[in-house]
């Protein structure tokens, strides 16, 4: 049989490869030697095994397969020579995985091999084992690494320690099984064992927290071991640019975050060596500076004083000036350093506010820095700096980032603006003013949710309408790209747009406009390319809106909404269609259904705006995503009750939502008109809608008593009586808890004018609590017509005398009308 | 813990890769390229910490070759940093004066030094003596 000429060496290969020219070519040559390496494999070869295996893994690393030298590494593994093993174990480590059946057969060898005379050899079992045994395989020589960890043969335990960490980390429940080993891990000298030793301990307390009290009392142990590493001099066997084992040390440090968390006996135990490191170490090199970087991460994690913290945050912001001075020498280190000093700012500007203040400007110049990562640190540190003082030139900082930075920014930049906005804008007008100037020059990257909360913010600012609308308008005519800038824009005019053409704006020039020029404008949004279906809707219903504010235009409205009744979109012939209905049918109730909208209330500053319709108004949704649920009163009232009640009495008073109706899409209008609310608890702008009368069915249920048994002999009492306006109490008590009394107040009115706007509220002392339901209606019809009766329940735990004080308001004959009053003569049956 | 560790030069081809955590075959080719291509497109007034995906790079430039390592969150980048130039000193002491071709021709003792040094993500030795105590060892058995 011929035999193959003998395989060429690797670097035969590799110089091979280099004259390739192109990949075709490269793979044309890697493939013919795929096919002689593997006919040599065939031959069973011991002599060249070892090189065709090292060829083998360098295709590997160009990345073509070369999976079938699995078993050959095999071969290598189990083979004397150490050549050969060397070979096998990095082909093994660099082909297979443990999802590959073929690793399996390792393991005897690698149990062999851990027990083996040479340490080179053990030392490459450890090696493997701890890169990528599989369960079984750390299962089956737990125990052997066990021993090793235990041995004094350095170059082995070191090894040993991270291969305990790899067993654990696969399987936990062998943890136990090395604490004993760990006992004196610490006593070592050599520095390679240290360094795993801490690795393996760290990782034993962050898996168990039983670990991690236990392994507390080896802090002593790590401060001692720290401070010989600081204090020892020139050592030249861990010496990088004049430090003593910076791994070592950032490794200790680490640790000891981790033990000093939340305790702290720990943490005071560590407080005197992080402060020497922290102004001991030398900044002038990187080296230094690491470790400057995990002490600071430690000091601020664990429970330190406020001294240390302080330092910790000196020692930051220095790391950002240096940024600063040496940028026209483009040190590469300082530039390092500035990123990640941010980033350990981001993480503690909550707790140490003041400190990181006093960088405030450091911080907003890096906001000009070139590097993206940098610029993006900056920026959410800049937020979060941002309070009631510094917004004004902090916002001005900021909008000139939004300018000039890169897409990827802006939207968040957008949301960020808006919310600090918010939070502390000063007036309304720079409120406003901002909020344009994020539109016109973000406006495409101002996210959904933006658009309803600016909405209401402007609904809200009421004598900025004039001034608003008329920015916003001047804002369209130059740009109708910018999605939520023409949302926005629209829903204004249409809300607004007798303001902008009467020329009505106290802030600044008012500008001459007609009534046509603003519906050229809003028609030339609805025809353009560039507007969304959504935007389109605003734009249509804006128009709609206008057919009651302007004069001489209300034809063409007519005729535009016309011409959308057929429009391909149903969104748009949806509403088309119906404010047609309203031009035609229900002409009469236009003006009241496309009415100016009251102030809105806000319940929460998070997430989607809820906005409370009252007054029945009903308004076509403006977009998809508002509806108005039902809202619990706003905080404002229960404070006025806490007025009520002086001095040491403390209510408490929880009132449930008036009876608001669920207003949603468009489709509905015509079934609310015949359901529209009256009982409004807020006051709001404008006439009601006159409906007659009465309650519907579920108040009509809230008003009779809402449990069957009414209790024997409770007689009823008039609680207020005056200027024609009587209160009576009947009492029930429930049969669910017999501490609670229910109370059904009755109003009546014996005047001839009817009251409106009624509204009743009760305080009772701190013992008690209160619960008052929705009234059935806030009219009192005049001469004893009908009554309005609302729910109190009263939980009496202590049986104590029953007290209240209530208060009255409503308008009568024109003026509003308010009183306080005292009601003490509760009969005794109520209370006990 | 450090994820991968990587020699890449500047025309894009790998000099040597090593992954602490499993990524399929295809997957790393394709993680080398867009590797490179971040630590490329950085200009000098960048610093060396790169964002990518979940995890964070930290690459250093020896003239032509980058040494780019993968590290997560907990890491600290400094000391990563120092970990690259720590390990070019030791194949420094080792090659005299280390270059490219000295690396590509010798894959199998970077290697070794490597896994001498970071084992299972973790750093094992840095202390030269000891890093290269095994390979000399290896090297005297060849001869003989």
């Amino acid at each position: 049989m011929k035999r193959m000429p003998a395989p060429i060496r690797l670097r035969e290969l590799i110089r091979t490869i280099r004259t390739a020219r192109t990949q075709a070519e490269e793979r044309e040559m890697i493939q013919k030697e795929c096919a002689a390496i593997r006919s040599s494999f065939r031959e069973e070869d011991n002599t060249y095994r070892c090189r065709n295996v090292a060829k083998l893994l360098y295709m590997h690393m160009l990345g073509y397969p070369a999976h079938f030298g699995q078993l050959e590494c095999l071969k290598l593994i189990a083979s004397q020579k150490f050549t050969d093993k060397r070979i096998g174990y990095l082909g093994a480590m660099l082909l297979l995985d443990e999802r590959q059946d073929v690793h399996l057969l390792m393991t005897n060898c690698i149990k062999n091999d851990l027990n083996h005379s040479t340490q080179f050899v053990q030392g490459l079992a450890l090696c493997t084992l701890g890169c990528m045994g599989s369960s079984e395989m750390c299962r089956d020589l737990a125990g052997e690494v066990e021993k090793l960890l235990k041995t004094s043969n350095s170059y082995l335990r070191k090894k040993a320690a991270l291969s305990a960490v790899h067993v654990i980390r696969k399987v936990p429940e062998l943890m136990e099984m090395f604490l004993p080993a760990t006992k004196n891990l610490l006593n070592e000298k050599n520095h390679g064992v240290l360094h795993t030793s801490v690795v393996l301990l760290t990782e034993m307390c962050e898996r168990s927290p039983d670990m991690l009290a236990h392994f507390r009392k080896l802090v002593p142990q790590l401060v001692r071991i720290l401070k010989n590493l600081i204090m020892s001099g020139y050592s030249p066997e861990h010496d990088v640019s004049g430090i003593s084992d910076p791994f070592l040390q950032v490794r200790i440090l680490r640790l000891l975050r981790i033990l000093g968390r939340n305790d702290d006996d720990s943490s005071e135990a560590m407080n005197d060596i992080l402060a020497q490191v922290a102004t001991n170490t030398e900044t002038s090199k990187n080296v230094g500076n690491a470790i400057l970087y995990e002490t600071v991460l430690t000091i601020m994690d664990i429970k330190s004083e406020s001294g240390l913290r302080v330092l910790a945050i000196n020692i930051l912001g220095r790391f950002l000036l240096n940024n600063d001075k040496n940028i026209r020498q483009v040190s590469l280190y300082t530039l390092v350093f500035g990123y990640v000093a941010l980033t350990s700012l981001l993480k503690t500007v909550q707790t140490d506010h003041n400190a990181v203040q006093r960088h405030r400007s450091t911080i907003v110049d890096c906001l000009k820095d070139l590097d993206v990562s940098i610029k993006r640190r900056a920026m959410e540190l800049s937020f979060a700096l941002v309070n009631g003082n510094n917004i004004r030139g902090m916002m001005k900082e900021l909008l000139y980032f939004l300018d000039s930075c890169d897409p990827e920014f802006k939207a968040d930049c957008a949301s960020g603006v808006f919310h600090a906005a918010e939070k502390y804008a000063p007036s309304k007008r720079w409120h406003i003013d901002t909020i344009m100037r994020v539109l016109t020059t973000a406006g495409s990257y101002v996210r959904d949710d933006a658009v309803p909360n600016l909405i209401q913010l402007i609904t809200n600012s009421v004598e900025m309408h004039g001034y608003t609308v008329q920015r916003l308008y001047k804002a369209l005519i130059d740009d109708i790209s910018q999605q939520p800038l023409i949302q926005v824009s629209s829903w204004c005019i249409g809300e607004y747009g007798d303001l902008l053409v009467s020329g009505k704006c106290e802030e600044e020039e008012p500008i001459q406009v007609t009534e046509d020029e603003v519906l050229d404008v809003l028609e030339g949004i609805l025809v353009s390319n560039l507007s969304s279906t959504v935007t389109r809707g605003y734009s249509l219903t804006a128009i709609m809106k206008l057919s009651t504010r302007f004069a001489s235009t209300v034809n063409r409205i007519k005729k535009v909404v016309l011409v959308y009744g057929s429009s391909i979109d149903v969104e748009l012939q949806q509403r088309a269609v119906e404010y047609n209905a309203l031009f035609k049918k229900y002409d009469h109730m236009r003006p009241a259904l496309l009415e100016r909208m009251p102030v809105m209330e806000k319940t929460s500053t998070n997430g989607p705006t809820e906005i409370v319709q009252t007054n029945g108004e009903t308004e076509p949704s403006i977009l998809e995503t508002k509806h108005m649920p039902n809202v619990p009163q706003p905080a404002n009232q229960a404070n006025d009750l806490l007025d009520l009640l002086g001095g040491n009495d403390v209510i408490s008073v929880i009132q449930t939502a008036p009876p608001t109706k669920l207003v949603s899409a468009g489709g509905e209008l015509l079934d609310l008109l015949g359901d529209l609310s009256l009982s409004g608890s807020v006051p709001a702008p404008g006439p009601q809608v006159s409906i007659s009368q009465p309650p519907f069915l579920l108040d009509g249920l809230a008003s009779q008593p809402l449990f069957n048994d009414v209790a024997a002999g409770i007689p009823p009492m008039i609680a207020y009586n005056k200027n024609g306006l009587k209160i009576d109490f009947t009492f029930e008590r429930s049969n669910t808890n017999p501490n609670i009394a229910v109370i059904t107040m009755h109003a009546s009115n014996s005047t001839e004018v009817e009251m409106t706007e009624f509204v009743f509220q009760a305080a009772v002392p701190k013992t008690f609590q209160l619960q008052l339901l929705s009234p059935s209606s806030n009219i009192v019809p005049a001469l004893n017509a009908g009554t309005v009766t609302q729910i109190i329940k009263v939980l009496n735990p202590q049986k104590q005398q029953l007290r209240m004080r209530v208060k009255l308001t409503y308008t009568h004959k024109g003026s509003s009308l308010q009183d306080l009053a005292e009601v003490n003569n509760f009969p005794p049956q109520s209370w006990q | 813990m450090i994820k991968f560790f990587l020699m890449v030069n500047k025309q894009g081809q790998t000099r040597l890769s090593k992954y602490f955590e499993h990524v399929e075959i295809h997957k790393r080719t394709s993680l080398e390229a867009d590797v490179i291509k971040s630590c490329l497109s950085r200009t000098k007034d960048e610093c060396s910490f790169v964002e990518y995906k979940d995890f964070k790079l930290v690459y250093r430039q020896y003239a032509a070759l980058f040494i780019v390592i993968g590290v997560d969150e907990a890491e600290n980048e400094l000391a990563v940093y120092e970990l690259v130039h720590n390990f070019v000193e030791v194949l420094d002491k080792y090659f005299s004066r280390v270059s490219e071709l000295d690396i590509m021709f010798n894959l199998d003792k970077v290697h070794i030094i490597l896994d001498e040094m970071i084992l299972n993500g973790c750093i094992v030795e840095t202390n030269k003596s000891r890093i290269l105590a095994p390979l000399l060892v290896l090297d005297k058995m060849a001869e003989s």
